[in-house]
């Protein structure tokens, strides 16, 4: 036992890129367990690994976490990316939401026919520009700080970076009407973790191919179409 | 202003409804708005009262909290309904998590095709049976306490409440194989906030029926 947290999880982003993420932030090493086969997934699930036989799950401290936002609440927690108080708290969550909303569309991006791919292309972006981004920008214009909540870094920046450079990849210039943003994301890429988090060869996964689709879709025995939003 | 906390959303369940069950079990007293038209909706957004452009929206402690989970942590923070470490709070999340899935697909339940809802119903009673209730009636059985986390009232034992009721208003004897959730029901239905949130009279709202829905479809038209 390394005493590092361990991650099961396809090798490719789905819900646990945030996840890796914050653990990167926070400047922690973890390992990785890849699920490649539908045997493997079920040996997890006979082995009661998984609470709600569901993946993401992270080993760390003893626990067998399960379920996204938990786990990502709890590393923010140990890792004192979670604000000084209550009401920080609570602003980091409300900011979480809103991105976790944007990036959730992007979600299942990959799953999607051609056809409604375009069309989700189409929606991720105008939600980014139209509810979401424009959110931020105000935030950061209104306190002048570097970070989201309280003058400390913290998970919402953290996830708030995510989702931009995601957004990004569906159209390279989105953020062009957002100043404040375009200042953050040079800022936060700029910190030493989450630089070398987006150095070549770190634990980022890269956009999801057919190959990643492929896999999900045989370890869950997932072959329903997915609808766009 | 009168200090108590104010929750803006449709006269129904939705996603507030978890909101009024977490206020009510900590016995706090709160106010309603209810949207009824699209213009009012509109002046919420333009007054920047949803940060998101949506809602629940609860007013509280001199914050316009919008985004449910965000919420929710917040009272049960507050209220001490959220462990007494990292740990039990880590419990409580997973819980809290597992159980709001499954409510997930109650509160899509109105809003599906007719010819969709028996598969729905279907779908809603499988993942109650095989995934959700086994997993609570084992920590239940396992601990022997009467609440899910560190023998002490918490948010997951609400969440879960809620959620058992939801679900047998869908499915009434969906309860049958689980002997320790049926205590743990009426363990929860005896303590003195939840009795008095399952009176008539309370805040809780009923079933979502069709002029709920009607209203929601209205106020989000585009």
């Amino acid at each position: 036992m390394s005493g590092k947290p361990k991650l099961y999880y396809f090798d490719g982003r789905g819900k646990m890129e945030s996840i890796r993420w914050l653990l990167a932030a926070a400047g922690v090493e973890f390992e990785e367990e890849f699920l490649e086969t539908r045997e493997q997934y079920e040996k997890l699930l006979q082995g009661g690994s998984l609470l709600f036989q569901q993946v993401p799950m992270v080993e760390i401290d003893g626990m067998r976490m399960v379920q996204t936002r938990a786990i990502l609440s709890y590393i923010a927690a140990k890792y004192n990316l979670y604000g000084k108080d209550l009401k920080e708290r609570a602003l980091i969550d409300m900011y979480v939401g809103g991105t976790d909303d944007l990036m959730g569309f992007i979600l299942m991006f990959p799953f999607l026919s051609t056809e409604d791919k375009e069309k989700q292309r189409a929606f991720i972006v105008q939600k980014a520009t139209s509810r979401y981004f424009p959110v931020y920008e105000k935030v950061l214009k209104d306190h002048g700080q570097d970070f989201l909540v309280g003058n400390n870094f913290s998970w919402a920046d953290v996830h708030l970076l995510e989702a931009i450079l995601m957004v990004e990849e569906k159209k390279s210039d989105v953020l062009s009407g957002f100043p404040q943003l375009q200042a953050f994301k040079t800022r936060i890429s700029s910190i030493p973790t989450i630089k070398k988090f987006l150095e070549p060869g770190s634990q980022r996964k890269p956009v999801p191919d057919d190959k990643y689709v492929e896999t999900v879709r045989r370890v869950l025995c997932m072959y329903y179409d997915v609808k766009a939003n | 202003m009168s200090g108590k906390p104010r929750l803006t959303y449709f006269n129904g369940r939705g996603r507030m409804e978890s909101i009024r069950w977490l206020l009510a079990a900590a016995g706090v007293e709160f106010e309603e708005v209810y949207l009824e038209t699209k213009e009012q909706y509109d002046k919420l957004i333009k007054d920047g009262f949803l940060l998101f452009q949506q809602v629940p929206l609860v007013e509280m402690d001199g914050m316009k909290m919008v985004q449910t989970r965000a919420i929710q942590s917040y009272i049960a923070g507050k209220y001490n309904l959220y462990g007494k470490d990292l740990k039990e709070r880590a419990l409580i999340d997973m819980y809290v998590e597992g159980v709001a899935d499954l409510m997930q697909m109650i509160l899509t339940f109105p809003f599906s095709p007719p010819d969709a809802k028996e598969k729905n119903l279907d779908s809603i009673k499988e993942r109650a049976t095989n995934r959700y209730f086994p997993v609570f009636e084992k920590v239940l059985k396992q601990h022997g306490q009467d609440f899910l986390v560190g023998n002490k009232f918490s948010w997951a034992d609400v969440q879960l409440m809620e959620a058992i009721l939801a679900v047998e208003e869908k499915i009434p004897a969906v309860l049958s194989g689980f002997p320790q959730l049926q205590v743990f029901k009426t363990k929860m239905s005896n303590m003195p906030t939840i009795k008095k949130f399952l009176q008539p009279g309370s805040p809780r709202k009923p079933p979502p029926d069709a002029h709920y829905v009607e209203t929601v479809l209205k106020v989000f038209k585009k």
